[in-house]
């Protein structure tokens, strides 16, 4: 029995205390404290991924909570994202009325969640963390409240959401009933001797399917288009990355710690979500004129790649689903700024057209939407060609051919409509400028942008993080 | 280091790069930036000439192995590294690809007028690319800069185009990534397979047979889209048609090439035994191509259609020479190779000459314009001759070497690039004279100025290079003798090796 050590989990513990006494001091002044509460967050954020820069390596709290290199990996990612999500609604909220500092407040205890899950050791810490962060989400998807529209989308996310839950917290009974255990250092113990009962395995698909509609994977995606399109724009933003990035890792240290030796079970899972997801996120963002459907059919596609690495069950495999992980992100975020400043005569935009001519008049984010699209394409130099790189190796020296063979006809179906939205910006004659765009998004798409381009001279160091954190969970 | 005492390639790679980025911190008036932008480029682009110049002196002919090397870890636990150096195949490519650009440039001086930065700084992204690509010599290196290529010329198309650019942009850059993703499959089995993707060690690497033709059709999926060979080259037509003349040059001069150069490079050396199974795919492919769309060709009422489907004819040629495997097959190849990437890209400028001043690229348009503008019926004869293989002029060697080196294989082989030369000669010479000679039909063609200054500096040394190479072809042959040699060397020495294995 691992002691207490509890000390080892101040990352989570300082940011929990953080988002207290922010929430404490937003709500006392008479004004509105939306900026100095965003700021606020933004700080106890960088303070907590020092923290978790520096944490050390172990178990705590009887064995629910593990820090170690990919932990680490994943916090980092997860704040980082979560800060830039902070960043991007800064402007946009104070327009659209729901300049609220709950909004900021709600982010932090969501991101909190997110660290739990990421280090959760145990079944019922999984839970908790899933549970902090996805409560928090439902609130911010309907956080427009007197827009219809948002609040369908977070009455629709909290629905589908509790039913996922649901399925989650049954198959975690099941396994617990058929191995004894919830603790997933016991449960690799129980689960080595080779003897896997039916019941076990059932509980596996049904975790899994819990974790499937987190990461809005074939055939649980049916809340994201809704979801992305309804909610405000720099909600939908962080949904699409720092969310993803933690689900994925939980799904990751699940599959590859306890249930590892159940590979040739749930690996069969995987790769139909995997097939389905890269599937569904190229045919059906074909049609759509929405940019935010857009776009949450393409990090549906973008799943199905990243799974592609999970469904080989190597290390290499993992590892490149790390990569991918923190380069979608990031690209993902350079995305969403943009379409957090199409904004005309104060309205904020969300149509594929409402791009049209930018080449001309925004010269400078038109480049980096463009950017970004190549990226989220795949085409080199850019950053999503070494993500896309790294997980079809993975295909590859796994043998799983159909799969690469899918995810390479999926990358040309796909990257129609990601040169669509470039058709639009450059080669469409657009009719008034867009608004002047605030400083802030403009650093983060500048940055955003430069780490895309740039990636290929550095990608040695991120691909050795990737390798050490991997280690850790399958080592 | 190498032979010039400091990373050449590099610096002529990447020195667009460099004033694609001085042209983008470009702040101002809209005119003062197009000024700007075009010497900028225009002179980024000339000291890149002027270096790569030294890899033309400081080459040594003699050798078959890489030369002015460099290298650099990149990925190490990959095997990936940053690997540069060029061979007798490659070396006049570069240079190909650093005399085009300025005169690329040049070229749009005048007729781009729109979003003359961004323009200018696409031309140097892809020169940077270009150059890139022939001098990469590792596998990953290659497809990046392979495919990066695509981004800077989807844009010129769609952007600077004609009519139907948007149709033709998204057409030329799917067909080109479907068939380029098929062989990053093939690369990365390769990589999982010999451990590492540097070139010269994959070469000493044999394949396994059965990897051998699987690995072969991935590698052509990629390489006969961007040739194109007949039955994928309809994105052709459109992009040449839709480009603007620049973009037609570079996309005839240089970008046709990467396919054969694909071809060259990697099919032949490192997979023998499955090259020599496709041969006769490839030459009934190439025969196709060279009669079917001469044939085409004659048809066309557009002018940039017409020498779009020339191309795809005259690259027919070259994709039969390299699978002749023979040293003259081979050596023919790159000549061609070489001479249409001069001929052609001439002939597109002339082109856009005279769309320049009417608009039009419709044949029947023109008619006359040999009385009106006698220095362009000079300059444009002298590109259609050269086209036609006239002996004398740019286009003869490598012909004649390919149907030589055809002939050792196949008189039948021969006699189809033979048709090609005759119905090359049909359809140049009847676009020739419609659009020269005859009488001045349209009254506004009167009043059409022959070459300005700007032009003649553009075409004078394309007009010195196409007959320095027919009349004095082997200053150009030499550097790759050597090579196409040991090439030629090595793929019988690997089939002899399969052939004991077999028996």
């Amino acid at each position: 029995m691992s002691p207490m050590n509890w000390t080892l989990a101040t990352p989570e513990i300082v940011l929990g205390i953080a988002g207290l006494l922010i929430l404490a001091a937003g709500v006392i002044p008479k004004k509105e404290t939306f900026f100095p509460v965003s700021m606020a967050v933004i700080g106890a954020f960088v303070l907590t991924a020092v923290l978790v820069i520096g944490q050390g390596e172990g178990t705590a709290f009887l064995g629910q909570y593990v820090s170690d290199a990919f932990s680490r990996f994943a916090k980092v990612l997860i704040l980082l994202g979560a800060a830039l999500g902070v960043v991007l609604s800064l402007d946009f909220n104070e327009k659209a009325g729901i300049g609220r500092f709950e909004y900021a407040v709600l982010m932090l205890f969501a991101t909190t969640g997110m660290l739990v899950m990421v280090s959760a050791n145990d079944l019922m810490s999984l839970y908790i963390g899933l549970e902090l962060l996805s409560l928090s989400l439902y609130v911010i998807a309907a956080f427009d409240r007197d827009n219809p529209r948002s609040a369908e989308a977070g009455l629709k996310y909290f629905v589908l959401g509790a039913l996922a839950s649901g399925l989650l917290l049954y198959g975690s009974s099941l396994v617990y009933g058929f191995a004894g255990s919830t603790n997933f250092d016991r449960l690799a113990d129980a689960l080595g001797g080779g003897t896997t009962s039916l019941g076990l395995v059932v509980g596996l698909v049904f975790v899994l399917a819990g974790l499937c509609f987190k990461i809005s994977a074939v055939p649980f995606h049916m809340w994201t288009p809704d979801v992305y399109e309804g909610a405000p724009t720099p909600v939908t933003a962080f949904f699409a990355t720092a969310p993803k990035v933690a689900a994925i890792a939980l799904l990751m240290r699940v599959l590859a710690g306890p249930f590892g030796d159940l590979a040739a079970q749930w690996s069969q899972v995987i790769w139909v979500a995997s097939v389905g997801s890269m599937l569904l996120g190229a045919f059906a963002a074909i049609g759509q004129r929405n940019i935010k459907r857009l776009m949450a059919y393409s990090s549906i596609g973008h799943i199905g790649y990243a799974l592609m690495g999970v469904a080989v069950a190597s290390d290499i495999g993992l590892r490149g689903v790390l990569v991918y992980m923190a380069i979608y992100m990031v690209t993902s975020i350079g995305t969403f700024a943009v379409l957090v400043a199409m904004r005309r005569n104060g309205r904020a935009l969300e149509e594929v057209d409402d791009l049209a001519g930018i080449g001309r008049t925004d010269p400078a984010m038109a480049m980096w939407m463009a950017v970004f699209m190549f990226s989220m394409a795949g085409i080199p130099p850019l950053a999503g060609f070494f993500g896309k790189l790294y997980v079809f190796l993975a295909a590859v020296q796994g043998g799983y051919w159909v799969l690469a063979a899918v995810g390479i006809g999926t990358s040309v179906v796909a990257t129609y409509y990601y040169l669509r939205i470039v058709k639009v910006m450059y080669f469409d004659t657009g009719t008034a400028p867009l608004d002047a765009r605030p400083a802030g998004l403009t650093v983060v798409m500048g940055a955003t942008g430069i780490a895309t381009v740039l990636f290929f001279l550095f990608p040695a160091p991120i691909i050795a993080a990737a390798e050490v954190a991997i280690t850790a969970i399958a080592g | 280091m190498n032979a010039a005492g400091f990373p050449i390639l590099s610096l002529v790679t990447f020195l667009p790069l460099a004033g694609a980025l001085v042209i983008m911190l470009v702040r101002g008036e809209d005119e003062v930036v197009a000024r700007n932008a075009r010497w900028t480029a225009l002179w980024a682009s000339l000291i890149t000439l002027a270096l790569s110049l030294l890899l033309w002196t400081g080459f040594d002919q003699t050798t078959a192995e890489f030369q002015f090397v460099e290298q650099a870890a990149w990925l190490p636990e990959f095997g990936v590294g940053y690997h540069m150096g060029v061979d007798g195949i490659s070396v006049l490519f570069i240079l190909l690809s650093t005399i085009l650009t300025p005169l690329c440039i040049l070229a749009s001086w005048e007729s781009v007028t729109t979003r003359v930065r961004e323009y200018m700084v696409a031309f140097l992204v892809l020169e940077s690319m270009m150059i890139g690509m022939f001098a990469a010599l590792d596998f990953v290196l290659f497809y990046i800069f392979f495919e990066a290529v695509l981004i800077p010329m989807f844009l010129i198309i769609g952007i600077w185009g004609g009519g139907r650019r948007v149709y033709a942009a998204l057409k030329f850059f799917l067909y080109t990534l479907a068939g380029s993703l098929l062989m990053l499959l093939a690369i990365l089995a390769v990589w999982y397979e010999a451990g590492t993707t540097d070139i010269p060690t994959l070469m000493q690497t044999a394949f396994s047979p059965r990897m051998q033709f699987w690995l072969f059709l991935a590698f052509f999926a990629s390489f006969a889209v961007k040739v194109p060979m007949w039955p994928v080259h309809t994105w052709l037509p459109d992009a040449h048609v839709e480009a603007p003349t620049a973009g037609s040059v570079i996309l005839a001069g240089v970008l046709l090439k990467m396919g054969a150069y694909g071809f060259l490079r990697f099919s032949l050396p490192l997979l023998p035994q499955a090259s020599a199974d496709f041969a006769p795919l490839i030459f009934a492919l190439s025969i196709i191509a060279v009669i079917y769309t001469s044939l085409v060709a004659l048809a066309q009422e557009d002018m940039k259609k017409l020498i779009a489907y020339s191309s795809i004819a005259h690259m027919g040629i070259v994709t039969l020479g390299i699978f002749t495997f023979t040293a003259q097959g081979l050596s023919g190849a790159l000549f061609t190779m070489l001479s249409h990437g001069v001929v052609s890209g001439a002939l597109f400028l002339c082109v856009g000459v005279l769309y320049d001043r009417v608009h039009s690229r419709e044949i029947a348009r023109y008619g006359g314009v040999a009385k009106i503008m006698p220095a362009y019926a000079l300059v444009f004869m002298v590109f259609t001759m050269a086209s036609v293989a006239l002996p004398g002029l740019a286009g003869f060697p490598g012909e004649l070497l390919v149907i030589v080196g055809a002939f050792k294989v196949n008189p039948w082989v021969a006699l189809g690039a033979c048709m090609g030369m005759i119905l090359g000669a049909a359809y140049a010479l009847y676009l020739y004279r419609r659009v020269i000679f005859g009488k001045i039909v349209r009254e506004d063609l009167k009043a059409l100025l022959d070459l300005s200054p700007r032009e003649y500096a553009t075409f004078a040394p394309l007009i010195l290079l196409t007959i320095w190479m027919g009349v004095y072809p082997s200053s150009f042959l030499n550097f790759f003798e050597a090579t196409v040699a040991a090439l030629v060397a090595r793929h019988e020495a690997a089939l002899g090796a399969a052939r004991l294995a077999g028996m």
